[in-house]
């Protein structure tokens, strides 16, 4: 813990003036001279070769100045997925192909002066397919037989092209069918979770041209500019020194823009037109042409003893990637090594098979795996604690990870390549279930699976959760320093605010180590020509990773500010101690940052400035306790979720208004996922709810009373004690709410998003519904 | 078909805007550089590109810029004087209701006409005023809090009308 000033205060934006008013801050709001608007012709087929492509009448039309096919860009194969090189995801996407592989998949892209010009050209490119039958049903995408979606030569890292199987994992900790003799008790269940998007309210946009140097810039929305950089480079086969990626304002990205969705091809439009050109997805495009979270199939299959200590637990995950396998055995490898390790057991088994669709493709998505796998466990572990008679929180409170265990499942399982054990240095799990359940009224409220009277009938569920905070020796940031006359500093960073609120707990970081106030920090975030590196915004990884690095940096800072100091205080530069924008000696002399601010610079001819890099080797998870009331009305089988209470242990709340606020957009995130998000797909594997009104996320009337708890719990391996909290609070929302309609009604509800018909043929089957 | 001349009073300065039939009032104003104007979905679901018309927040994806003929417009930019923020746009940055701040714009907008006709609104009427504007980070907590501390900014901001509170109390015993 620490008693500083700026650190832990609920401090606002420091970006906050701009977004209030309405400044250009996004990409799109910038007008350059002869900007052209790129189109995409996406696929109308789910699975097709093409047979033959003419764009001679689109390249006629009057205003049209570039029209791109397979043919005319360098076949280079890669993966989109944002990943620290090597990417752990198959490399089995190409800029432009010569198959299609879901509807909305590439086929050309267009850049003409005008929207109406750019919509004429792709109508007057002529296509035609070999259309070929879509794989849509992952139960059955590796059976014999069955279309291979992938059959091009070129592509590298896919586990088994021809049976569709994007990655496969398979990991045991002891022995588990040795472990299931010793169980006194053994449920296995099979659980479903769909298809989400991400629905950041700003889409996908970009923005590209050629500067006065000829260099390729290009200004986009994403979570990851450096990345960026590089695949952009590869792709288009430039250095990366001719390739700028300058990150403004994000609205929003929660993971969708954790990969590289439509940079590439927008940089090859303004490389072939040589004008800038703007490339932006319309809303239905989104939900055809950027990414979801993975679909699961899981089956867990869990023993214990009859005082409720596990013994084994297996878990089997299918999984689809869509057309394209990006982050498909990261995503996956999370379900397991982030959801199995909450509860010890000497034997665990985690098998998983990741394959490929003629769907959208999967990509990353906040909670990353986690949401799917914790839907699972927790609902499992729920009905094998009610089976045995047990309170649901007694039976993990006995069994949950805590102080001084060491994870070993997360050396095995990794981020895609082996990782490292995971060693809990902080854990306030029994502290967040503690206050969560009297914040929901645990003891007066809960049910215990009674037939409660009436019509509508309510219940309370509980559900625990935990996360990473960045990936360990993998995720690492960059941060420097420059001192300024009036005492104040440039921070500039690598990391990506998307809306998180980084740069304000990054100068708050920053502010507390220099010992000055908030508005001396001048932060400039994610421009690869203009800051240091850093892995993105993605992993829970920005306030302890880019933090970390911020933090080393102001101390060496600190310490060159210092050195100057002691030649005006005649002290020596470990004896002195910066606060309140001053340099303090023992005895109490002092001179503000600003003076040595100008001896530095006009006398001593020194510019004070300097940088670090941080990372981690291991991944300090952030624990979380939801707990959900419901109500459910037995005559429509509608669900309501009053009161919802997040307690989470962050470590430390740099700034515990954000924090709250990270936690409440999640919620709101995971109740969608539990009782409305799900994009449909047809036989033909069209999306057949692509748009706000038949894809439901949560509004302002929808939301229940959220209760946001945050338990501060000492993290050694974070910046001023802190771990992270963007992610962990999704997980939980699902199973609390399912586990809440056990307690209500008496129903399990396997299969997300839990809607009114299918709880009402469960009351029914239960006897319970009202007719 | 040929361009029309539409003039509208918009952060109350007078316009004259040369625009083709079709062009949606969202692609006009961010056009003339009106850049808060935000864009999510184009088929007004989101709320994003609110603007108040006449007062009244409407969607501007679902207008006609020539529909704004002779109407007065407002937009994030005419909210706050240079510098000096709206109480509503101070209450935002208080209360944590900014994340990405891409709904922001329409959020404040919004609450602008809610309290003018309802200087005291129940949570209730903030939950529904809210509803019409997506957003995706801050899961609506933040910000209906700021809202209702604005309406408490705005009770005291002195020689407001005594209808609109007799109103708005009338609205609020009702709802008991």
């Amino acid at each position: 813990m620490n008693d500083g000033s700026v650190v832990g205060r609920r401090v606002r934006k420091v970006d906050g003036f701009k977004l209030v008013t309405g400044k250009t801050a996004f990409t799109d709001d910038i007008e350059l001279p002869d900007m052209l608007i790129g189109k995409i012709l996406g696929s109308p087929h789910a699975h097709a070769r093409i047979k033959r492509i003419d764009t001679r009448r689109a390249k006629a039309l009057p205003g049209v100045h570039a029209v791109l096919t397979y043919q005319d860009v360098p076949r280079v194969p890669h993966t989109t997925a944002g990943q620290a090189w090597p990417e752990p995801s198959p490399y089995d996407t190409y800029l432009l192909d010569s198959k299609v592989r879901h509807i909305g998949d590439r086929v050309a892209a267009v850049a003409a002066e005008t929207r109406a010009i750019a919509e004429e050209a792709l109508r007057r490119i002529e296509v035609e397919y070999e259309v070929l039958p879509p794989v849509l049903d992952m139960e059955h995408a590796m059976d014999p037989g069955t279309p291979v979606i992938h059959d091009e030569p070129d592509s590298k890292g896919i586990d088994d092209a021809a049976r569709n199987l994007a990655g496969e994992i398979h990991r045991e900790l002891g022995n588990v069918a040795e472990g299931f003799k010793q169980a006194d008790l053994i449920l296995e269940r099979e659980y479903r979770t769909p298809r989400q998007q991400h629905c950041a309210i700003e889409p996908h946009i970009v923005i590209s041209w050629l500067d006065a140097d000829n260099r390729l810039v290009i200004r986009t929305s994403t979570q990851i500019p450096f990345h960026v950089r590089r695949q952009v480079a590869m792709i288009l086969q430039l250095p990366v020194s001719r390739v700028h990626v300058i990150k403004p304002r994000i609205g929003g990205g929660f993971g969708g823009k954790q990969e590289m969705v439509i940079e590439d091809i927008c940089a090859a439009l303004a490389l072939a037109s040589h004008r800038p050109v703007k490339l932006e997805y319309t809303r239905h495009e989104e939900f055809f042409m950027a990414r979801t979270r993975h679909p699961q199939i899981l089956r867990l299959k869990m023993g214990v003893k009859k005082d409720g200590t596990i013994v084994a637990h297996h878990m089997k995950v299918l999984a689809a990637t869509g057309a394209y396998g990006g982050h498909c055995t990261t995503v996956q490898g999370n379900t397991g090594s982030k959801v199995l390790p909450l509860y010890r057991s000497p034997n665990l088994k985690f098998d998983c098979d990741v394959v490929y669709l003629n769907a959208p493709p999967a990509g990353a998505f906040r909670g990353y795996g986690c949401p799917q796998g914790f839907f699972a466990q927790e609902s499992l572990v729920d009905e094998i604690a009610h089976e045995l008679g047990m309170d649901p929180i007694t039976f993990r409170l006995k069994n949950a990870i805590r102080l001084g265990d060491v994870d070993e499942l997360s050396a095995q399982l990794g981020e895609g390549r082996k990782g490292l054990p995971r060693v809990i240095r902080s854990c306030g799990l029994p502290q967040c279930l503690e206050r969560g359940a009297a914040a929901i009224g645990w003891k007066e409220k809960r049910n215990g699976g009674r037939r409660g009277a009436g019509r509508v009938l309510r219940g309370v569920g509980v559900a625990c959760s935990m996360q990473g905070s960045g990936i360990a020796g993998v995720d690492f940031a960059g941060a420097f320093f420059k001192l300024n006359e009036d005492g104040s500093f440039n921070l500039q960073v690598g990391a990506t605010d998307l809306g998180t609120g980084s740069d304000t707990v990054l100068a708050q970081i920053a502010a507390e180590t220099l010992g000055v106030s908030l508005d001396k920090i001048i932060i400039y975030s994610s421009d690869t020509d203009f800051t240091p590196f850093d892995v993105g915004a993605y992993a829970s990884s920005t306030t302890i990773i880019s933090g970390g690095a911020v933090k080393k940096a102001a101390e060496k800072t600190r310490d060159a500010v210092c050195c100057f100091a002691a030649q005006l205080l005649d002290a020596s530069p470990e004896d002195l101690t910066c606060r309140d924008n001053r340099i303090f000696a023992p005895g109490g002399k002092s001179v503000t940052m600003s003076e040595v601010a100008m001896h530095a610079f006009y006398k001593e001819k020194t510019q004070v400035m300097e940088g670090s890099s941080h990372f981690n080797t291991d991944s300090p998870p952030p624990f979380c306790a939801t707990f959900a009331e419901v109500e459910v009305d037995t005559e429509t089988g509608q669900v309501r979720v009053p009161h919802l209470v997040t307690a989470v242990d962050l470590g430390v709340a740099i700034n515990p208004m954000q924090a709250e606020g990270q936690a409440e957009g999640a919620v709101a995130q995971g109740l969608g996922y539990t009782l409305a998000e799900e994009m449909v797909l047809d036989d033909a594997g069209r999306v057949i709810n692509a748009n706000f009104c038949d894809y439901k996320i949560f509004t302002a009337k929808d939301m229940p009373k959220l209760t946001t708890i945050l338990v501060e719990t000492d993290e050694p391996l974070g910046p001023y004690g802190a771990k992270s909290i963007a992610e962990v609070p999704i997980n939980g929302v699902a199973p609390a709410v399912a586990n809440a309609l056990f307690d209500a009604a008496g129903i399990r509800m396997r299969r997300l998003p839990i809607r009114p018909d299918a709880v009402l043929k469960a009351l029914r089957e239960r006897g319970q519904a009202a007719r | 078909m040929n361009d029309l001349v539409i003039r509208v009073t918009i952060n109350g300065e007078p316009k004259r805007w040369t625009v083709a039939p079709g062009d949606l009032l969202l692609d006009v104003l961010r056009r003339e550089s009106y850049w808060g104007v935000k864009k999510g979905c184009e088929t007004g679901e989101c709320g994003a590109c609110a603007v108040l018309l006449d007062g009244e927040a409407i969607n501007s994806c679902l207008m006609f810029a020539a529909q704004a003929d002779g109407r007065k417009l407002t937009t994030i930019e005419g909210i706050a004087a240079r510098d000096q923020l709206d109480p509503i746009q101070e209450a935002f940055l208080d209360h944590g209701a900014v994340q990405c701040g891409y709904c922001t714009p329409a959020m404040v907008l919004c609450t602008k006409a809610l309290l003018a006709h309802s200087p005291h609104p129940s949570e209730a009427e903030v939950r529904e005023m809210l509803a019409g504007v997506f957003c995706r980070c801050t899961g609506y907590k933040k910000p209906v809090e700021a809202v209702l501390a604005a309406s408490q900014a705005h009770a005291a901001t002195p020689a407001r009308p005594g209808a609109a509170r007799t109103r708005a109390a009338r609205r609020k015993g009702a709802k008991r």
